[in-house]
């Protein structure tokens, strides 16, 4: 599904992704580990298309297209999702009509016909059920005052109405109490299946007992330093970074 | 000032005309009203309050000035209401009242009339400052007619009352409306003006609404103007309000007109009065969107809010001046003034102005004044939901405005307002 090739990219000319390799296949879930500022979110936003990222190296296809010569908007429509590390407040853009604006146009780009207000609030109680999303969020402007756990449970309830081919998750689960963790990751689990993929960002493995990924990376100065499986995360957990980044930090003196 | 000496001379020769032979209060008020004006002259950027707007370009051109009335009209305005609005529709022709509804508690006259039946003379003109507003010097000096409105005492008026401006002319036209709108006590009402400019010469209106709400009144003044290019508009408002009484004005400026100088004035006259200023202004093309607003608090324990937005594309230039008099006398006051505004564009400026005259000293006082472009985090969020670009700018644009457009308490009115807002802001951006 997504095959990412020597990825490197850079912000206000700081080299910050350094040569990125990586596929995901339908039906899988990658987890992304690493210590603050190791590029996890950046990775993240040059996959969706944040204009301040500069590619300078490498190249990402998604479902066979060249991911990166398309607009943010072009992504999304081809079926990439990114559960936001910070999502946005936008005061007067109600929640709703949001997201009725974007599936409609992801649906037009589809060549499908707009849903109908009835079936879209059919689809939307539905959704809001899988994440135990407050029906009283869904009306208010987006995120708007919202508390950190609420954001986080929204952009999950964006990602059950939009339901994209690959989902990144950028530390969804920091700021979520144990209760709220294991509503997302329910949602996310009834989400998964064998045509759709995850990449999991986080710190924490605590994440990784909810939603097992199938595949662990760590990544560390803008490289990914190891892959393993379910396993890896444990090791992390107990043993941190430190002996992942030694031979690396002196590499890049 | 050589370029609007014809000008000039045209507006002396009407001046000697009119008065010639009449006596009577109002030959007075007028009399001192032009040699105001004679005084003043039109207003150069030598003046503070005209410094960002160069008004002379905007008249040099030959005007017809008089007769407007004689020129015809089409049939039917009827599609010029909004749609789904339930209102009492008043419609004037180059100023005149042509159809005057017969409403419940509201006495509607031209102000001829009024003046004849001596209804007019304890306000007409008895309280607008002509001597520091040049433009309203002239108009007072020499509306042709104009309506009195009058909402009687004790009255809530079913509907709102829809005033609709309608201009024509066979050549470049310079028209001088004039309303005077009495609130009486305890009254309740809704005044929503519009405008229609049906000829495709050069429009050059100075018109002049004084208002006046009484004791425990209530008046919610929407203004929305959207003319087109070949327009000119100079404004000016007055509400002039005693004790306890509630004034929101809600003014809207769409792409359009050239020029546009909107004098709004709120005279807080009695003790616990609130007032509102609410202004939206959307400016495009080589457009220049000119605000000058004045809240003065003259007694105690008043509140007053003004919130005024705007977006601006192109070329485009606004100007929002804000003043807050407070005086000696006005302890307990609070008064906020905020203005914001969204450039769309690098080529577009915006001047934006508070002044505080505080002079009292147990006052709340706040003001604040933005400019800034589109919030590009806000963008990329609606962007990366499969939204494009133009769509997700025109989602924010209405967010921007959504402070000002949902104070709106009509719904028919404040929905043609979002959609002229889409509308006007669904093209592309630079
Ligand atoms: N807009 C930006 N301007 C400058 N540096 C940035 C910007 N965004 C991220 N960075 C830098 O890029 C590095 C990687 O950040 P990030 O991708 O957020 O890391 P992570 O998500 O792994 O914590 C950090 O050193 C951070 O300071
Ligand atoms: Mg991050």
């Amino acid at each position: 599904m997504l095959t990412i090739n020597n990825l490197q990219a850079s912000v206000e000319d700081k080299q910050i992704l350094k040569g990125i390799n990586l596929q995901v296949n339908a039906g899988e879930v990658h987890a992304i580990m690493g210590p603050n500022g190791s590029g996890k979110s950046s990775l993240a936003s040059v996959l969706t298309g944040r204009s301040q990222y500069e590619v300078n190296g490498g190249e990402v296809t998604f479902e066979g297209k060249d991911l990166l010569d398309m607009s943010p908007e072009d992504r999304a429509r081809e079926g990439v999702f990114l559960a936001f590390q910070y999502p946005v407040e936008i005061p007067g853009v109600s929640n709703i009509n949001f997201l009725r604006t974007a599936m409609n146009e992801i649906r037009a780009y589809r060549n499908l016909p707009p849903l109908d207000a009835k079936e879209f609030l059919k689809l939307s109680r539905e959704r809001q059920k899988l994440v135990e999303f407050d029906a009283q969020l869904v009306n208010r402007s987006l995120n708007e005052g919202f508390s950190g756990g609420e954001k986080k449970r929204n952009e999950i309830f964006q990602l059950a109405m939009l339901e994209p081919k690959l989902s990144i998750l950028d530390e969804t689960d920091s700021g979520l109490d144990i209760d709220a963790l294991r509503i997302v990751s329910n949602g996310v689990n009834k989400l998964r299946s064998k045509d759709n993929a995850f990449i999991v960002i986080t710190h924490y493995q605590r994440l990784l007992e909810y939603i097992v990924p199938d595949f662990v990376h760590v990544l560390y100065n803008g490289r990914i330093v190891k892959s393993g499986t379910k396993e890896l995360a444990l090791e992390l957990e107990e043993r941190g970074y430190d002996w992942l980044k030694e031979p690396f930090e002196s590499e890049s003196i | 000032m050589t370029d609007t000496v014809s000008l000039y001379d045209q507006f002396q020769a009407l001046h000697a005309e009119r008065n010639s032979g009449r006596e009577g209060w109002l030959k007075d008020i007028r009399e001192a009203a032009f040699n105001t004006f004679t005084e003043l002259g039109f207003p150069t950027i030598k003046r503070e309050d005209w410094k960002y707007t160069n008004v002379l370009p905007f008249l040099k051109e030959e005007f017809q000035v008089e007769q407007l009335h004689s020129v015809a009209f089409p049939a039917t305005i009827s599609d010029e209401s909004i749609a789904g609005l339930d209102a009492h529709i008043i419609v004037l022709q180059n100023g005149r009242l042509t159809n005057a509804p017969k409403i419940k508690g509201v006495k509607i006259a031209t102000i001829n009339d009024a003046v004849d039946l001596g209804g007019a003379e304890e306000y007409l003109a008895k309280s607008i400052p002509v001597e520091k507003h040049p433009f309203a010097a002239l108009n007072t000096a020499l509306f042709e007619d104009g309506i009195v409105i009058e909402i009687e005492k004790n009255v809530q008026v079913d509907k709102p009352l829809h005033i609709i401006h309608t201009y024509n002319s066979l050549e470049a036209a310079f028209v001088q409306p004039r309303i005077l709108v009495i609130s009486h006590k305890h009254s309740h009402a809704d005044i929503i003006e519009t405008t229609k400019v049906l000829s495709n010469y050069t429009l050059f209106s100075n018109s002049v609404t004084e208002v006046y709400v009484k004791e425990n009144a209530q008046l919610n003044h929407y203004v929305l103007q959207s003319e087109p290019a070949t327009s000119r508009f100079v404004s000016f408002r007055q509400a002039t309000q005693e004790k306890d009484s509630l004034y929101n004005n809600y003014t809207f400026t769409m792409p359009g007109a050239a020029l546009v100088r909107n004098n709004l004035i709120a005279a807080l006259k009695g003790t616990n009065v609130e007032t509102h200023m609410f202004g939206l202004y959307l400016a495009s093309d080589n457009q220049l969107i000119d605000n000058h607003t004045s809240v003065e608090h003259q007694q105690p324990n008043c509140f007053s809010n003004e919130l005024y937005k705007g977006v601006l594309k192109d070329t485009s230039k606004a100007i929002f001046s804000g003043r807050i008099h407070v005086f000696q006398d006005a302890q307990k006051t609070n008064a906020f003034q905020q203005n914001n505004n969204l450039l769309l564009s690098d080529k577009a400026t915006v001047d934006s102005k508070p002044q505080l005259e505080i002079y009292a000293d147990d006052v709340k006082c706040s003001h604040g004044s933005t400019a800034g472009s589109f919030n590009k985090e806000s963008l990329f969020y609606l962007q990366s939901r499969g939204i494009g670009e133009a769509t997700a700018r025109n989602m924010l644009v209405a967010a921007f405005a959504f402070d000002v457009t949902s104070k709106v308490k009509i719904p028919a009115l404040r929905a043609h307002i979002e959609h002229l807002i889409e509308h006007n802001l669904t093209e592309n951006y630079d």
